[in-house]
């Protein structure tokens, strides 16, 4: 492969970094000027604006079974080129999910990061460069690889979580993320260490490979390397019992960081689990689908029952996307490679995801939007929301039974496919918890909605809503709506996504 | 390619509804009124449906598209003789109550009106709907705008959120055991199509997921009709929503349930369904007797019709019951069961006018008393003579008078059950029996009859807040003309209702033969 072609294969990743680096000098330059700060936003938006262009751009050139991302170094360096990315479905459909989330976390962040902190700039610089950690993570083929972008995607989250100087919450969530997240690397990356000695390999695929020929005398080494590696990700999934710190993180981040904690992450955690069980484990997936269907049921579970005693907005939605974490899992549990029917458990997980993607950032934005006008996001602060903003309210509605999964939502489509994909492998039982859990769900859910529209405002001032919050909010309604009523294109691109991964592997 | 009457019926109120989201929030009038005139081009072409209606036709009026190709859903909608009289008494109670309600409806004007046109489209749509997944949607969307029908515009002494609550609550418990059972359906007969799906019949190779996926229907189609013992949301939804609500809710939504029972768990279940009808014969005498007694028991005139309601749409249950009871049998058996099918229907039909109007006139009191509590009342009959006779009659038909609405599809019932499943039929009976007695003791006695007191009604009639005459109303009066007019000539000459429901449930009984 030529330099030329490589780097075009890179190109959303090299324009977000271009972009990044470039927000933080002319911060240096502008910096202390509000008017031109605001520019920041746009820049960064143009920036995300661009990704999303090349990543369309690329998108032909996706391969089944993955395009190895390198280029030949030349002779005089010796030795082989080893490919730590790829270019696959899987790859490009979570770059389409970061430039998208990016686009959103940065359209709804103005208000509150211009009031909330002095340093604008560098705020929209570090939300760029997690997504570009996303987009590594995703494509990431090789353990060493996985390791690094994740902790790239790690460290600029905890920068990000604590962005507060002054306040100790925020500080406080920081730190927390921080302690957790150390450790769980730690136990991740002596999982790979594990596995690494049982199969002498780091690729992916070069692992599957060597567990398939049998020349593996340390096979036993490949559970507790699973279960360890499966507690790292859990962690960024927030998957119970790895979940601890999200809700302090969640309630204590700057609300945008918030919104970005409850997608960026789980796509990235979720790219890798994918990548990891489906490239270098399928021969253990009877393993690891009863793993992940036991976690996916403590996940529901215990995500839909603590968050039925939250009174803050940030925190009822931390333990609801944890839940909703839940149901995405069950996709990848009864992962069923070979089916040919509508849902194969993967493009279940991914449908899910991009319905999610939208219906929870939009959810963020309404309480980014409320919280600007009110200081706080108790559930107080919701009240009579549809007499100060029905826009907002509406819209918050919608979300909300987008997340409970009632039809026509996005959040249902979802739903069908995940539990279309356990009643097919008949996991009835994951299936009956699952949709139970929705149930109970609607209770804190409904929590919102009773102040949001039944009671009355003390303060009764109408909420202006800005432009740039205005189109959030639409652009994600429009698509939470889109993705039920018109859902053929989106089952499409979750189905192939899936496909080029799965036809390779299995 | 037809003329869509039926896409046109499901989607004018929803193109209603966004209209009424664009006008200004101070334009009340324009929006009930525009809103009463959008219900009416449903109500104008259910009723050319009807009459373009070809009896004994199948599925007809047949509108089709590929949806969504990759999951292979498709937005089908038709109808038989089962759904027409459907459509048509949701079309029509829609319009009554928008109508009725620009007249009391004062707050949150503009919200109330949208939601009522979209709840409306979520209805009709169940009942046209023919593929799982588009009646699984039409299902949902109507829950939402119930939900803030009961919540908002209920009355604050009544616990609206907490009834609101719990019928969203109810009703997704079944429907999402029905999403279950949809799917494991789809999974091995290959279609979402509800008038293939029992040529294939599914889940045929595993007896136990198909026992499973009957009662997950069941449930769903049993909390919303609903039966004994997944009642008790409806008395709360009907003591806290507003009229039009409650009368939307006895008249159609719950006809959900019991159009689900016949369009797809009969026909997709038959055998399990015959299997399973002594359990659910217990269970519909159950929901009439012990419905009729509770509903003497009450002071509350809402909770006392709720009541009733779960009592006669027991009625349904017996007829529904009775008709699959000997599924495999001959000719003569199958006429008591045409009749007892028929009767099912049919008392669908007449419940949907019959208590539709009770929740009216319960609203007539309401509105100029606020109180439903029948001890505050007594010798009203002197006082609004109007409204006595409006109620008498309705409450007769309610009760099953001959030559009204209510006898017809009543006698039908037991008909039919007498020959199939005597031992239920007569203790059914049982229920008629204390229908009359509530019916006439505790709504025509206390209500109407004995000394007027002038004390009593001062204390609860506040002539400040009621703008119109003090007996009925006009408004009043021309909301409930159509709904008397139905009991009269369905009582005295039903044969153009029954001929379109007999050609289709004998059509259904003997495709499952």
């Amino acid at each position: 492969m030529t330099l030329n072609r490589f780097l075009i294969l890179l190109l959303p990743e090299i324009t977000l970094t271009v972009v990044a680096f470039l927000v933080f000098i002319l911060d240096l330059i502008i910096g202390g000027d509000e008017v031109r700060e605001r520019r920041l936003q746009w820049f960064a938006f143009l920036g995300v604006l661009l990704a999303l262009v090349a990543t369309i751009l690329i998108w032909p050139l996706a391969e089944a079974g993955g395009l190895p991302v390198a280029f030949d170094v030349g002779p005089g360096f010796g030795g082989d080129v080893v490919p730590m990315m790829t270019l696959d479905g899987l790859a490009l459909f979570f770059k389409l999910i970061t430039v998208l989330m990016l686009a959103i976390i940065i359209l709804s962040a103005g208000e509150y990061v211009k009031v909330h902190t002095p340093f604008r700039g560098e705020f929209y610089a570090f939300v760029l460069l997690a997504g570009l950690s996303i987009m590594l993570a995703s494509a990431a083929t090789n353990l060493v690889m996985i390791y690094l972008s994740i902790e790239f995607l790690s460290i600029t989250s905890y920068v990000l979580t604590g962005y507060l100087r002054d306040d100790v919450r925020s500080t406080e969530a920081a730190i927390k993320y921080f302690i957790y997240g150390a450790a769980a690397s730690a136990v991740m990356l002596y999982g790979f260490s594990l596995l690494y000695g049982a199969t002498g390999a780091t690729g992916l695929v070069e692992i599957a490979t060597a567990l398939a020929t049998g020349s593996v005398t340390l096979r036993w080494l490949v559970f507790p390397a699973l279960v360890m590696v499966l507690a790292g990700l859990g962690f960024k999934i927030a998957l119970v019992p790895f979940h601890q710190w999200s809700p302090d993180a969640y309630e204590g981040a700057p609300t945008p960081v918030t919104a970005f904690l409850s997608v960026g992450p789980k796509a990235a955690g979720f790219a890798v689990l994918i990548r990891f069980l489906i490239v270098a484990l399928p021969a253990f997936q009877v393993n690891w689908s009863a793993m992940l269907a036991g976690v996916a049921i403590l996940t529901m579970s215990l995500g839909n029952l603590i968050a039925l005693w939250q009174t803050n907005v940030k925190r009822m939605l931390a333990y609801s996307s944890i839940a909703q974490a839940g149901y995405m899992l069950i996709g990848l549990a009864a992962l069923a490679p070979l089916a040919e029917s509508w849902t194969n458990g993967l493009n279940a997980l991914l449908l899910y995801l991009f319905a999610y993607l939208f219906t929870n950032l939009g959810a963020f934005a309404v309480v980014i939007a409320v919280e600007d006008r009110t200081g706080s996001a108790n559930l107080p602060d919701f009240s009579g929301l549809i007499r100060r903003s029905p826009f907002l309210a509406v819209s918050m509605l919608v979300f909300l039974l987008s997340l409970i999964g009632i039809p026509p939502t996005g959040g249902f489509m979802g739903k069908l496919f995940v539990f279309g994909a356990a009643v097919q492998r008949q996991m009835i039982l994951l299936a009956v918890i699952g949709v139970l859990n929705s149930v109970i769900s609607v209770y804190y859910y409904y929590k919102i909605m009773r102040p949001m529209l039944f009671e009355r405002a003390d303060d009764a001032e109408p909420i202006r809503v800005t432009p740039s919050m205005r189109l959030v909010v639409g652009f994600s309604l429009a698509m939470v709506l889109a993705i039920a009523i018109y859902a053929e294109p989106f089952i499409r691109l979750a189905t192939e996504s899936a496909q080029l991964l799965l036809a390779a592997r299995f | 390619m037809n003329f869509p009457f039926l896409t046109l019926i499901i989607f004018i109120p929803l193109v209603g509804a966004i209209i009424i989201a664009l006008i200004p929030r101070n334009r009340e009038r324009e929006i009930k009124w525009f809103s009463v005139i959008v219900s009416l081009f449903p109500l104008v072409l259910s009723i050319v449906v009807w009459v373009l209606f070809k009896v004994g036709g199948g599925m007809q009026f047949v509108d089709e598209a590929l949806w969504i190709p990759t999951l292979d859903v498709y937005y089908r909608v038709g109808v038989d003789g089962i759904s027409v009289p459907m459509v048509f008494l949701t079309t029509l109670l829609t319009t009554l109550s928008l109508f009725y309600s620009a007249y009391t409806i004062k707050v949150r004007v503009k919200e109330f009106f949208a939601l009522f046109l979209l709840l409306e489209m979520g209805m009709i749509g169940v009942f046209l709907a023919l593929d799982l997944v588009l009646f699984y949607f039409f299902w949902e969307i109507g829950l939402v705008p119930m939900f803030l029908l009961i919540g908002i515009w209920g009355q604050p002494k009544d616990r609206p959120q907490y009834s609101a609550i719990k019928f969203f609550l109810y009703t997704l418990v079944g429907s999402v055991a029905m999403l279950l059972a949809f799917i494991g359906i789809y999974l091995t007969s290959g279609t979402w199509n509800i008038l293939e799906i029992p040529l294939v019949g599914p889940l045929a190779d595993n007896p136990a997921l198909a026992v499973a996926a009957f009662w997950a229907i069941f449930l769903a189609f049993a909390i919303k009709v609903p039966m004994w013992p997944f009642h008790t949301w409806l008395p709360d939804a009907h003591t806290a929503a507003p009229t039009a609500g409650s009368v939307i809710l006895a008249g159609v939504l719950l006809k959900l349930g019991g159009y689900g029972f016949i369009r797809i768990l009969l026909p997709f279940f038959p055998v399990l369904f015959k299997q399973f009808a002594p359990f659910i014969g217990i269970i519909a005498l159950i929901s009439m007797i012990y419905g009729a007694l509770v509903s003497m028991a009450q002071w509350d005139l809402k909770r006392l019709i709720a009541y009733s309601s779960v009592s006669h749409m027991g009625f349904f249950t017996l007829g529904l019951v009775a008709a699959s009871a000997t599924l495999n049998t001959a000719e003569p058996v199958l006429n008591s069961r045409a009749i007892a099918l028929d009767g099912a229907v049919l008392q669908m039909f007449n419940h949907g006018i019959i208590t539709g109007g009770l929740f009216f006139l319960v609203g007539v009191i309401y509105e100029r008393t606020h109180t439903c509590d029948l001890k505050a009342f007594g010798g009203l009959s002197a006082k609004l003579p109007v409204y006595y006779g409006v109620m008498l009659m309705t409450a007769l038909a309610s009760l099953g008078l001959p030559g009204l609405a209510g006898f017809i599809s009543e006698f039908m019932v037991f008909r039919g059950a007498f020959a199939i499943m005597p031992t239920y039929a007569i203790i059914g009976v049982i229920a008629i029996v204390l229908g009359a007695a509530y019916i006439l003791w505790k709504i025509i006695q206390y209500i109407f009859l004995g000394e007027f007191s002038k004390e009593k009604w001062s204390a609860i009639f506040d002539p400040e807040h009621w703008h119109f005459s003090l007996d009925m109303a006009r408004f009043e009066i021309v909301t409930m003309v159509p709904l008397l007019f139905f009991m009269l000539l369905v009582g005295i000459y039903p044969a153009p209702i029954l001929n379109v429901i007999n050609a289709a449930s004998t059509a259904l009984l003997s495709g499952l033969l």
